[in-house]
C-alpha cells in the first residue's frame, strides 16, 4: 500500500483507485491526506443517503400537519403528537393500531413461513439432483419470479372472488361455488376469500414462493458436496442427507429467506389494496398509503412521517443487524462463477 | 478409487428410487404453484378473450353476460383503442425498457465505486457507513416515493429550494420554479424517439438512484472481499499502476457477481410498481407509465378485467423473453455440477 501511493502519477482519481480491495486490517498504512479525502467522499454519499431520511424524521417530530416552507433537516421541536395520534387513531375508520399491526404480522409472517417451507425441498431438488425435466421445471418456477405480482393479480382476484360463504337465512350456510343457496335466495355475504387476509396471503405466496426457491437454491449450490458424499458412503439415504446434513447447514439461509419474504410483504400494499376493502383487515402499509392522497397538500405530513417511521423502523433494525447474512445469501447464488 | 466404487454400488441399488426422488422433492412446491400460479395463468388466458367486467364478478366465467370476443382485447391494446387517454402500447413498452436500462447503467458503476471506496483499508468509521448506506433498501417504497415526490414539489420542494440557493449565489434574483413532475415538454426531445421523456423522468431517475445503488454496493462489497490480496501484491510488484489493477483485477473479478446483480436490478426497476405509482402515478399524461402501473390501473380503477388479463399476458410474454435472454447471461438454471 505505502509503496503504491508513491507511484509517480499524481492524479487524484488515479490515487483514489490505487487501493487494495481485500478485507485485511492495515489502517496505519493510509496516509492522512487520503484518509481525509476519502472521508470527505463517504460523507458526501452519507449526506445523500440521509437527506430524505432526515427530512422524514424532522417531519415526524413536528406538531403541524403542513410542510415547512423552507428546508428543515433537523427537528426544531421534539413533539410526539404525531406518533400519539397515529397510535391512537391510525385511520379515519374505527380500527386500532394493534389490529393493523396484527394484520401486518399475520400476513408477512405467514407468507414468509409458508413460502419457505414449501420452497425448501424444491430448492434442494434443483440444487442437487440431475433429472430429465430439470431445466423445464426450473424455467417454470423462475418465470413467475420475473413477472410482477400485479401480472398475476387479475386472475387471482377473479378466482378468489368466487369463494364465498353465504348466510342463506334459517341457519343455512352455503359455500359458493360448491353449494349455493336455494334458488331465489340471494343470501348474505359472510366471507369472501378475495376480501380476506387469507386470500391476500395466497396471492402473495404466488410471488414469494419462486423467490424463496431461487434464493435457497443459490445458497445450497455453495455448500460443498463432500459432506453429502461422505454421508452417502456411510449409508445415509437421500432423505437423511437432506434432513440431517443439508438442512442444518442451510439454517442461516433459511432465516434470511424467511426474513426477506417478511420484509417484502411487510411493506407490500398493492395487492392488499387491490383485494381488501374492509378497514378492519387493513395492514400498516395500506394505512400509510391511505394517508397519501392525490394532492400533496392534503397529506397530514407529520402523521404520515410518524407512521412511515413506525413501519420502517423494525425492518431497518433487523436488516442492519442481519446485514452480513442477508447480503451473503443474496449474492451466494450469484458468485458461483 | 474406493469412494467411486462405493458410489457405483449405492447407485445401482436405488436406481429407480433415485429416478423418482427429485420429483418427490418437487411435489410440495409444484402443487402449490399449480393451484395459485399455473391455474390462474390459464384462467387469465381465458379471461383475456372475454369482455369480463364488474358485472361478471359474481359468477366468473359462468356469467350469462359474458361474451367471448376473440383477440379484440389484444388488438385494442396494441392499437391503443382503450377507454384511456394518452395510451400507446409501444411507447409504454419502449419507455419501460429504457427506464430499467438507464437505471441499471447508473446504479451498477456507482455501486462499485462506492463499494471500492468503502473497502479501503484503514478507512475510519467503515461500519457506521455500511449501516447508513444500507438504509435506502429498508425504507418502504411508499415512503421513498412520497418523500421524493415532495422533494420535487414545485412549491415546497427541497430541490427547488436548493436550486434557488445556488441561483441566488450566482448573482441572479428570484426563486427557481421548476415544475418537475407536471411539466410535459421534454428537455431533450430527441432522446427517445417513441415518446417524450418529461422532466419527471429525470426526477425519478434521481430518486431511484438513491434507492438503487446501495444494493449494488452491497453485492460489490461481498465480491470485493473475496478477491485475494495476493493478486494486488503480485500486480504491484510487477509494476501495475492503480488504474491497471482496478481494470485488470477488480473489474474482471467483480463481473461474476455484478452481472446477476445487474439482471436483478433490471427486473426490479422494470417492475418498480410502488415507486412509480406513488411518484407520478404515471403522469404527466401517462408519459412515465410503466407496464405494471398501467396493468394495475386497468384492474383497480378502470375495472376492465378482460383487457387487464390480455395486458398481463403481454407482460408475461415480455417477462419470458427477458428471462430467456438474462438466463443466457447469468446461467441461473444451469446445474451445480455443470
Amino acid at each position: 500500500m505505502t509503496t503504491l501511493t508513491k507511484t509517480p502519477n499524481k492524479n487524484i482519481i488515479v490515487r483514489f483507485f490505487n487501493m487494495n480491495t481485500s478485507n485485511e486490517v492495515g489502517g496505519r498504512d493510509l496516509p492522512l491526506w487520503r484518509q481525509i479525502l476519502l472521508q470527505l467522499l463517504t460523507l458526501i454519499v452519507a449526506a445523500e443517503v440521509m437527506f430524505p431520511i432526515m427530512y422524514i424524521i424532522t417531519l415526524s417530530f413536528s406538531s403541524k400537519t403542513t410542510r415547512p416552507s423552507t428546508l428543515e433537516l433537523f427537528p426544531k421541536e421534539l413533539s410526539l403528537t404525531a406518533y400519539k395520534q397515529v397510535l391512537d387513531h391510525p385511520t379515519a375508520n374505527p380500527v386500532t393500531f394493534t389490529q393493523l399491526l396484527t394484520n401486518s404480522f399475520k400476513l408477512s409472517v405467514g407468507v414468509g413461513l409458508v413460502a419457505l417451507l414449501v420452497a425448501v425441498t424444491a430448492a434442494y431438488a434443483f440444487s442437487r439432483f440431475k433429472f430429465k425435466a430439470r431445466q423445464v421445471l426450473m424455467v417454470l418456477v423462475f418465470i413467475p419470479l420475473l413477472m410482477p405480482a400485479v401480472g398475476l393479480s387479475t386472475p387471482l382476484y377473479l378466482l378468489m372472488n368466487q369463494f364465498r360463504l353465504l348466510d342463506c337465512g334459517k341457519g343455512i350456510t352455503a359455500f359458493y361455488p360448491l353449494v349455493s343457496c336455494a334458488s331465489g335466495v340471494t343470501g348474505k355475504l359472510v366471507f369472501n376469500l378475495r376480501d380476506s387476509l387469507l386470500g391476500v396471503g395466497i396471492a402473495m405466496i404466488a410471488g414469494a414462493l419462486p423467490f424463496a426457491v431461487w434464493n435457497l437454491k443459490g445458497y445450497l449450490d455453495t455448500i460443498p458436496l463432500d459432506l453429502e458424499e461422505a454421508a452417502a458412503i456411510d449409508g445415509a439415504d437421500s432423505n437423511q442427507i437432506f434432513f440431517q446434513i443439508v438442512l442444518p447447514l442451510a439454517i442461516p439461509q433459511l432465516a434470511v429467506t424467511f426474513f426477506l419474504g417478511f420484509i417484502g410483504h411487510w411493506q407490500e400494499f398493492a395487492l392488499s389494496w387491490l383485494f381488501l376493502s374492509q378497514p378492519q383487515s387493513y395492514t400498516l402499509a395500506m394505512t400509510l398509503y391511505n394517508m397519501t392522497g392525490q394532492y400533496a397538500n392534503a397529506i397530514p405530513w407529520n402523521r404520515f412521517a410518524a407512521m412511515a417511521i413506525i413501519v420502517a423502523l423494525p425492518v431497518a433494525v433487523i436488516y442492519i443487524a442481519l446485514q452480513k447474512y442477508i447480503t451473503g445469501g443474496l449474492t451466494s447464488g450469484a458468485v458461483k462463477g | 478409487m474406493a469412494t467411486a466404487t462405493a458410489k457405483m454400488t449405492a447407485k445401482s441399488r436405488i436406481d429407480i428410487r433415485k429416478a423418482i426422488l427429485p420429483y418427490l422433492y418437487l411435489v410440495p412446491a409444484f402443487t402449490v404453484m399449480a393451484i395459485i400460479t399455473f391455474y390462474p395463468l390459464i384462467y387469465q388466458g381465458i379471461v383475456s378473450f372475454t369482455d369480463f367486467q364488474t358485472k361478471d364478478l359474481r359468477f366468473g366465467l359462468a356469467s350469462p353476460q359474458l361474451h367471448y370476443i376473440g383477440f379484440k382485447n389484444y388488438i385494442d391494446i396494441l392499437t391503443g383503442n382503450l377507454p384511456v387517454q394518452n395510451f400507446e402500447f409501444l411507447r409504454v413498452l419502449v419507455y419501460n425498457f429504457w427506464w430499467a436500462i438507464t437505471n441499471v447503467m447508473l446504479h451498477v458503476p456507482a455501486g462499485i465505486v462506492i463499494a471500492v471506496l468503502l473497502n479501503t483499508q484503514g478507512l475510519w468509521f467503515r461500519k457506521i457507513y455500511r449501516a447508513v448506506f444500507i438504509l435506502p433498501v429498508v425504507v418502504p417504497p411508499i415512503v421513498v416515493a412520497t418523500v421524493w415526490r415532495n422533494i420535487f414539489d414545485d412549491q415546497y420542494g427541497a430541490m427547488n429550494q436548493f436550486l434557488t440557493y445556488i441561483y441566488n449565489f450566482l448573482g441572479s434574483v428570484g426563486p427557481v420554479h421548476i415544475r418537475w413532475l407536471t411539466e410535459y415538454t421534454p428537455p431533450i426531445p430527441w432522446l427517445l424517439p417513441t415518446g417524450p421523456l418529461p422532466l419527471a423522468y429525470y426526477a425519478m431517475m434521481i430518486a431511484n438512484f438513491w434507492l438503487g445503488w446501495p444494493f449494488m454496493t452491497v453485492v460489490a462489497t461481498g465480491a470485493l472481499q473475496s478477491i485475494p490480496k495476493d493478486l494486488y501484491e503480485a500486480a504491484s510488484i510487477d509494476g501495475a499502476t492503480g488504474p491497471q489493477q482496478f481494470w485488470n483485477i477488480t473489474v474482471p473479478l467483480l463481473r461474476p457477481a455484478m452481472i446477476p446483480a445487474a439482471v436483478y436490478g433490471f427486473t426490479t426497476s422494470f417492475n418498480l410498481f410502488a415507486f412509480v405509482y406513488f411518484f407520478t402515478q404515471g403522469g404527466p399524461a401517462r408519459s412515465t407509465e410503466i407496464l405494471v402501473t398501467f396493468a394495475y390501473d386497468l384492474v383497480r380503477n378502470l375495472r376492465l378485467f378482460g383487457v387487464a388479463a390480455a395486458f398481463s399476458v403481454f407482460i408475461f410474454m415480455i417477462a419470458m423473453v427477458v428471462f430467456l435472454i438474462t438466463n443466457r447471461i447469468t446461467r441461473a438454471t444451469e446445474s451445480y455440477t455443470a
